[in-house]
């Protein structure tokens, strides 16, 4: 792909009247969303992000032996069961007062990082990609845009661009291999995926065999080589074929992480993933306390808005006035923030890895040592795909690291009895964002559960301020040429793995 | 092509030691199904759920997923998987179901709700109106030549129709029954989420149906073909004997006994996981930890507590 000339994107019917495009279903994401936008110009002038779907996992929660919360949960995504798993466990440690043992810790991280390994993969080659690659001519890779803007329309040399496309194209149907691959080292571990029977409060229910770590070991070899040598030049590759993509959908520049894969057994904030919080241009120590959830403009009836999610009321109510989305609107410090692989690696800003440094020094001209080198390029469409594959080579690495303490055979549990009553807050990082689990307990069941999901975060409506949400605000601005076409509608949301 | 049905469930039932339904994906067979494909398209909606049997689905191993999507199936519509998005996927959906009416196979994920007329499930807009899922499910449910409903929520309503849910989430046979539907042939693959053979197995025995070469699957009392949810887990468990000698584990950490005690649901299941075993046959639930019962019409609350005994 190198070398090629990039060419501007088609450009037709550029009007000066504001025209609306409401994209629904928006796919390849998980879940249901619509995104409303106004064009102006030929760029976003307005946008709406609207989450279709309810179902209250809140509500289903009460009443149940919290010890059920681990599984239920997990069935909130299929892409990501174990991001919600973990936050659960450690929601109910918390209130459980259970210490895990080091080798729970670690087989847990095991079972979360094989995920996120997953995650990322199927989200970058067979939610994202299909946005720059001309996929086969039959179902499901057809319909699509007439103007697609995809590589093959790009790259003015047919033959290069057809050989480009084929690249890209033998990748996707590679990574569906490598991405079930990951699937099994985490069912080594974890019992079957999607939805690991194995993370329970306290541990995980497998004192994982040499055999099983042998079995994760030869699965991860053929991952990391993956991520290294084909998932990671691919995406800085692409890069140069779509440099006006590092340039669009900056957004607020606020992010929040709550940190991810504990390494210590007696600091809870000793993770590979910090936990911090980056607003208005500088970093902050996360408090829970400044967590807050508006529904203004939300499906959701409260007593009051603005509620932390300890006094977190979930009450679906469709018929609200000015309501338009069943997503709540969360802001930290009264901020609209955003969450995922850009967000974390931000806060965390380390070393980029060497195929990086050297393809952005000689593709890009950019010295760059560190994620935060990358400046206001990583806050674009393009720069949250780069953030997303750093990350998954800096959690392979780390995964590495951990295959090496896990000892055999050793108890990754301990036992505990269910209190009467306790309190527990289980904060982690899906791999598309931070994550909260709140669970209060009571008579040993279940009297209130609250969950903030990723997704909440990105793709939530505006607030009571009259803020935009994250995704809403990155969108206000980007270029939409073509309004029959708007592909970079769809690009600026999937580059958030919603 | 040549398959009668007794050959299908031998191969796709397979045998402790030469498992899965990988033997009939040959080439030929993969032949005759591209034929079937294309007789037959596939329009896949998900409801109230997670998207976990979509990923499960990816996980097929024999075949390959990529055969599944270049070769055994034609996706036509599938909010996860499909290049396009917006009214043009929409269209496409509707013009197929109308180009195949009474012969193309309507997959449903997910739960449908029904409170609120619909709308705690919106799957699209048309001509600026939103589409429900209830709606756009009887719509298609009406035109399919049959619905496989994938999935736990589906099948039964799962999590979504759990007890405190808000949002009347119902399986589609219940409410396609409640709509004047009832007559529609739904066939239930539940699991939550199913095995990719059970659902790529279940759809291969639906195109001989549909190619007019096979019966129709064998179904069970809650509608699950028998192939796949014939036999009880707890039956056919390596732990049974240790089950009838009283060898019962206490902890997750005991791994040579039955874990009926920390809340194995395996007698009230009933899946072939204890010899499909899952993610290409690296594990399972109760070599794990427990069996929960995740195929079953009363999950999750006839299985909960799910680490408790009972
Ligand atoms: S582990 Fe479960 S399925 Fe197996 S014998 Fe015990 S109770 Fe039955
Ligand atoms: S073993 Fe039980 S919980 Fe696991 S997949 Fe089979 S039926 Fe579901």
């Amino acid at each position: 792909m190198s070398g090629c000339k990039p060419s501007k994107a088609p450009v037709a019917g550029v009007s000066s009247k504001k025209i609306k495009i409401a994209v629904d279903p928006v796919t390849r994401i998980e879940g249901h969303l619509k995104v409303e936008v106004e064009v102006k110009d030929g760029k976003v002038v307005e946008a709406k992000c609207v989450g279709g779907m309810y179902r209250g996992f809140e509500n289903i929660l009460v009443g149940r032996d919290p010890r059920d919360a681990s599984q239920l949960t997990q069935r909130i995504c299929g892409v990501c069961p174990t991001a919600h798993a973990t936050a659960s466990v450690l929601a109910l440690d918390d209130a459980f007062g259970v210490k895990v043992p080091t080798n729970g810790r670690i087989a847990r991280n095991l079972i979360l990082g094989a995920n996120y390994l997953q995650s990322h993969i199927l989200h970058f080659y067979h939610l994202a990609a299909l946005d720059y690659v001309k996929g086969p001519d039959a179902a499901p890779f057809i319909p699509r845009y007439d103007n697609p803007d995809l590589l093959t329309d790009r790259i003015k040399d047919a033959k290069k661009a057809a050989a480009v496309n084929q690249y890209g194209l033998d990748q996707y149907l590679k990574a569906l291999e490598i991405r079930r691959i990951c699937h099994e080292m985490v069912a080594l571990l974890g019992g079957r995926m999607p939805h690991v029977q194995g993370m329970v409060a306290g541990g995980t229910t497998e004192a994982p065999s040499k055999e099983k770590i042998a079995k994760y070991y030869a699965r991860f070899k053929e991952v990391i080589a993956f991520v290294k040598d084909e998932y990671l030049p691919l995406i800085y590759t692409l890069g140069t074929v779509y440099p006006d993509l590092f340039e669009t959908g900056a957004g607020y520049k606020n992010c929040v992480s709550w940190g991810v894969f504990p390494l210590s057994d007696t600091d809870p904030l000793d993770l590979l993933l910090k936990r911090g919080a980056y607003i208005d241009g500088k970093d902050v120590e996360v408090d829970p306390a400044k967590i807050k959830e508006y529904v203004g403009h939300s499906w959701f009836n409260q007593s009051k808005s603005g509620l932390n999610f300890a006094e977190g009321e979930t009450v679906p109510n469709v018929d609200k006035a000015g309501a338009y989305s069943f997503i709540k609107s969360p802001r930290y410090a009264d901020k609209a923030c955003e969450a995922g692989p850009l967000a974390r690696m931000w806060v965390t800003n380390p070393e980029l890895s060497e195929v990086g440094q050297k393809m952005l020094k000689e593709k890009y001209g950019i010295n760059a040592k560190k994620v935060r080198d990358l400046g206001d390029k990583a806050f674009s469409i393009m720069g949250r795909h780069v953030a997303r594959a750093e990350e998954t080579l800096y959690v392979a690495n780390a995964i590495a690291g951990w295959l090496k303490q896990i000892v055999p055979g050793e108890s990754t549990y301990m036992e505990y009895e269910v209190p009467e009553s306790g309190e527990g807050l289980g904060m982690t990082e899906a791999p598309r964002g931070a994550l909260l689990h709140y669970v209060d307990v009571k008579d040993q069941k279940i009297s209130n559960y609250q969950i903030i999901s990723a997704t909440i975060w990105n793709a939530n409506p505006m607030d009571d301020m009259g803020q935009r949400g994250p995704i809403e605000e990155c969108l206000v601005g980007i270029p939409v040429p073509d309004p029959k076409n708007p592909v970079n509608v769809g690009r600026l949301i999937r580059a958030f793995d919603p | 092509m040549g398959l009668n049905r007794r050959e299908f469930v031998k191969l796709c039932s397979g045998t402790v030691a030469g498992l899965g339904i990988s033997q009939v994906f040959n080439p030929k067979v993969i032949q005759a199904m591209e034929e079937g494909a294309k007789k037959a398209p596939v329009i896949w909606l998900q409801g109230q759920g997670c998207t976990g049997c979509s990923v499960s689905l990816l996980n097929s191993v024999h075949p390959k997923i990529k055969d599944v999507l270049l070769k055994v199936i034609s996706l036509e519509y599938h909010p996860t998987v499909m290049a396009s998005e917006g009214d043009m996927a929409l269209e496409h959906m509707y013009e197929v179901a109308e180009k195949f009416q009474g012969k193309f196979f309507l997959l449903i994920e997910g739960a449908i709700p029904t409170k609120a007329d619909g709308r705690y499930c919106v799957v699209g807009e048309k001509d600026g109106h939103e589409i429900t899922m209830k709606d756009l499910a009887l719509e298609l449910g009406k035109k399919s030549l049959a619905t496989v409903a994938v999935g736990t929520c589906a099948a039964y309503g799962g999590i979504p129709a759990g007890e405190g849910n808000l949002t009347g989430a119902t399986g589609v046979k219940d409410f396609f029954a409640a709509n004047g539907l009832a007559d529609k042939l739904v066939v239930n693959v539940p699991g939550c989420p199913p095995h990719p053979d059970w659902m790529i197995g279940t759809l291969l025995a639906a195109w001989q149906y549909a190619l007019g070469k096979g019966p129709l699957p064998e179904l069970d009392s809650d509608g699950r073909p028998t192939l796949f949810f014939g036999e009880n887990i707890h039956e056919n468990c390596p732990f049974l004997d240790k089950f009838d000698n009283d060898e019962l584990a206490d902890t997750f950490m005991d791994k040579d006994k039955c874990r009926y005690q920390i809340g194995c649901k395996g007698p009230n299941a009933y899946a072939d996981c204890y010899k499909r075993r899952w993610n290409g046959g690296v594990n399972w639930c109760i070599e794990n930890a427990v069996c929960i019962g995740c195929v079953e019409p009363g999950f999750p609350d006839d299985m909960s507590p799910f680490y408790e005994e009972g």
